[in-house]
């Protein structure tokens, strides 16, 4: 069996600053890490691979630092590294994102066939969830978004059941390999980078595959000139210029506080207080 | 800016939305996204459509009816028993097909489980773009394009996104964001069928079964119309009884902020806030809330904010539209008490 593992290498975003004049994001000295979301899918194909055996292979399209990232996989137990680099990679949108990884799995593909690509649900910068369903359109996979649960996997019927989140409920689903996967998050626990594990990661040398490698001719569908959108501004939300009216009286007791505020919204706000007299009902 | 678009993609006319159900019952955000659909298609001088897709006994034809009278001008449905459950692949031929058909410029999903599910697949399919989770809608006057308003990086900034030169337009668009519209049940439209051309056997998923969550009256905070909502500001887990105590009066739901669900003080599923719900109250009280941007994103669609805060300078009086400025622990029973006699005499005078 051999699963590829999608990797994005992510800002910390509890440590994201935004410039306070030019608006911009404050990139420097903001730790890289591996998606958080990435790592609930890379533990499910860890887990697949403990009872089945067989492969796990993790690729990233990214940056040469996105390396770090893939490294970190390794050491968690992944097989194998791809780091999909190219400048003429920059300004892709999810369109053009996947793409270029549909097209780096075709050529993965050509060295051991792929049963199963995992994706992340989202990312914690982009954001979109749209990179997963993207590849597997491309490569002709069975697509499997929000799964909470992996029930059951017959490798010899090539065939997968799973439970996956829908509103209000869950979908039992079956379906026939070759799938792809987004974890939710929360499902599983990454385990620990065994020592040996850490050392393999150390010496491990990332493969790095740019555009002709990942088998890419038609230079139109990466990067900005395969992206058709196109981010046109990025701003500060609108700060609310009007300040609440703080209520207030002589006597500054909590009791009349509460009367002068109740007597203005049924004043100011009728309708409001219409609901909220139904609703206390 | 401005730039020219194909010939072949300005007969992309007229503005969709895809109607989501599940269970036999619509997702509100397809009813917002026509309010919001209509406004756009107004100003593009087009008409709107809605889009249902489901299986012969669902009451699909309601729908239809439903997507009318908030908005819609016609309704393109497709009726198969293929489509009795949600599938990624029926429904994204389903939808394919329709846009490939009728050609509209813009087509905007919920940012739902489905929604995105979906959407992601068509936009592929169809190899044209798409923007995620937006909050805000509008048309750029210059060139009749969908300039299409997102959060990144935790809500501390927008980006505003454009389809180049690619039709239709997609979009999908965080629930309760956008208002709900007025239902107008004298408003009618025209049904548009379109026949789906797939058989069960040759669609490779099966839904085996759909288990309902077992805990169905879990919190519906997006769709209450009063929230009491507490932060770190109140201190210990026993204070937020008296959140809980003023919500009891009201007939309201209770909401957090992020710290307050970390600590275990209540359900992750009050966390209101960027990585929360969003919610739209017709009154959104917040006790001991600072008002941090992340909590705000989620929150500031209220008609009425009050906030109660001991610190005058919290950025949440900035954007509140009432202010108490004082301890929580003694302006909200006094509050509770209030509220308890004043209603008991409006139930009375009434
Ligand atoms: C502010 C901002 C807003 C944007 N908005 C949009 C938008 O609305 N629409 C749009 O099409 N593009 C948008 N983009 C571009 C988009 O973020 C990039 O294309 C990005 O490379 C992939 O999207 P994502 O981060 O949203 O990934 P998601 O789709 O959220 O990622 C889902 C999963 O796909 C895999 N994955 C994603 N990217 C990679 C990668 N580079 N390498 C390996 N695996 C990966 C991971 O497993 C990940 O968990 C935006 C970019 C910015 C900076
Ligand atoms: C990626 C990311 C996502 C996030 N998502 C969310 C989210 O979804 N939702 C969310 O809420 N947060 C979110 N946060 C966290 C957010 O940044 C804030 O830290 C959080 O909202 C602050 O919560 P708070 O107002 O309860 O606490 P604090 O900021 O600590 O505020 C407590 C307030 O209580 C007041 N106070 C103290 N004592 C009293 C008293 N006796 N009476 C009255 N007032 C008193 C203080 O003056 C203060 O203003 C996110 C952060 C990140 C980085």
């Amino acid at each position: 069996m051999h699963i590829v593992v999608c990797i994005k290498q992510v800002p910390d975003s509890a440590q994201i600053r935004v410039h306070p004049v030019t608006n911009t994001i404050m990139r420097q000295g903001v730790p890289a890490i591996v998606n958080p979301y990435d790592l609930f899918s890379l533990e499910e194909a860890l887990r697949l691979k403990d009872k089945h055996g067989g492969r796990v292979t993790v690729i990233s399209m990214g940056p040469p630092q996105a390396e770090g990232a893939l490294k970190k996989c390794i050491a968690f137990g992944a097989d194998a590294a791809i780091l999909v680099t190219d400048r003429a990679f920059a300004g892709a949108d999810t369109l053009a994102t996947s793409f270029a990884l549909a097209s780096a799995i075709q050529q993965i593909e050509k060295d051991m066939k792929v049963d199963m690509v995992f994706a992340g649900k989202q990312t914690i910068d982009g954001d979109t969830a749209q990179v997963g369903p993207g590849i597997a359109k491309r490569l002709n996979m069975q697509l499997l978004t929000y799964v909470s649960q992996i029930d059951t996997l017959d490798m010899s019927k090539g065939e997968i059941q799973v439970q996956r989140r829908a509103e209000g409920g869950v979908q039992v689903l079956q379906t026939k390999l070759p799938c792809l996967i987004t974890m939710l998050e929360g499902t599983n626990e990454m385990r620990f980078a065994t020592m040996e594990n850490m050392f393999r990661a150390a010496r491990y040398p990332v493969n790095f595959w740019n555009k002709d490698t990942a088998g890419i001719e038609d230079v139109s569908k990466i990067g900005l000139k395969g992206s058709p959108t196109l981010v046109s501004k990025v701003f500060a939300p609108q700060p609310n210029t009007k300040p609440a009216e703080i209520i207030d009286t002589e006597s500054h007791e909590p009791r009349d506080i509460s009367l002068t505020l109740i007597n203005k919204l049924f004043t100011q706000h009728p309708k409001l207080c219409d609901s909220i007299v139904k609703q206390a009902a | 800016g401005n730039f020219e678009l194909d010939e072949r993609l300005k007969a992309y006319k007229g503005v969709w939305v895809f109607i989501e159900h599940e269970r036999g019952e619509v997702h509100p955000v397809s009813w917002e996204l026509l309010g919001e659909g209509r406004k756009l298609a107004d100003k593009l001088g087009v008409e709107l459509s809605g889009v249902v897709m489901g299986a012969p006994g669902l009451p699909t034809r309601r729908f239809c009816e439903e997507s009318f009278f908030h908005g819609a001008d016609n309704c393109y449905l497709i009726e198969d028993t293929v489509l009795s459950n949600y599938r990624n692949e029926s429904f994204t031929k389903g939808l394919t097909d329709l846009v490939n058909a009728y050609q509209p410029e813009i087509l905007l999903l919920g940012a739902t489980t489905q929604g995105r599910d979906l959407a992601g697949s068509v936009a592929t399919t169809l190899q044209t773009g798409l923007t995620a989770d937006c909050t805000e809608l509008n048309i750029d006057p210059d060139n009749r394009g969908l300039a299409a308003t997102r959060p990144t990086f935790g809500g501390s900034l927008l980006c505003t996104i454009i389809t180049k030169n690619y039709r239709p337009q997609m979009a999908t668009i965080r629930p309760r964001v956008m208002s709900m519209p007025d239902r107008n049940a004298t408003r009618t439209g025209r049904i548009i069928e379109h026949p789906l051309g797939l058989i069960e056997t040759s669609i490779i998923t099966k839904v085996l079964a759909y288990i309902p969550d077992e805990n169905q009256d879990k919190p519906q905070l997006p769709f209450a119309d009063i929230i009491i909502a507490g932060g770190r500001g109140m201190k210990k887990p026993e204070n937020f009884q008296l959140i809980w105590d003023l919500a009891q009066v009201l007939g309201a739901e209770v909401g957090a902020t992020r710290p307050v669900v970390q600590a275990g003080w209540v359900d992750a599923e009050r966390q209101v806030g960027q990585s929360g719900k969003t919610v739209r109250p017709k009154l959104y009280i917040a006790a001991g809330i600072s008002g941090a941007i992340q909590h705000r994103v989620g929150m500031e669609g209220s008609d009425v904010i009050i906030a109660i805060n001991n610190d005058p300078n919290a950025a949440i009086f900035e954007f509140a539209t009432y202010g108490i400025v004082g301890n929580a622990m003694t302006i909200l029973p006094a509050l509770t008490e209030t509220f308890k006699q004043q209603l008991a005499v409006a139930r009375v005078a009434s």
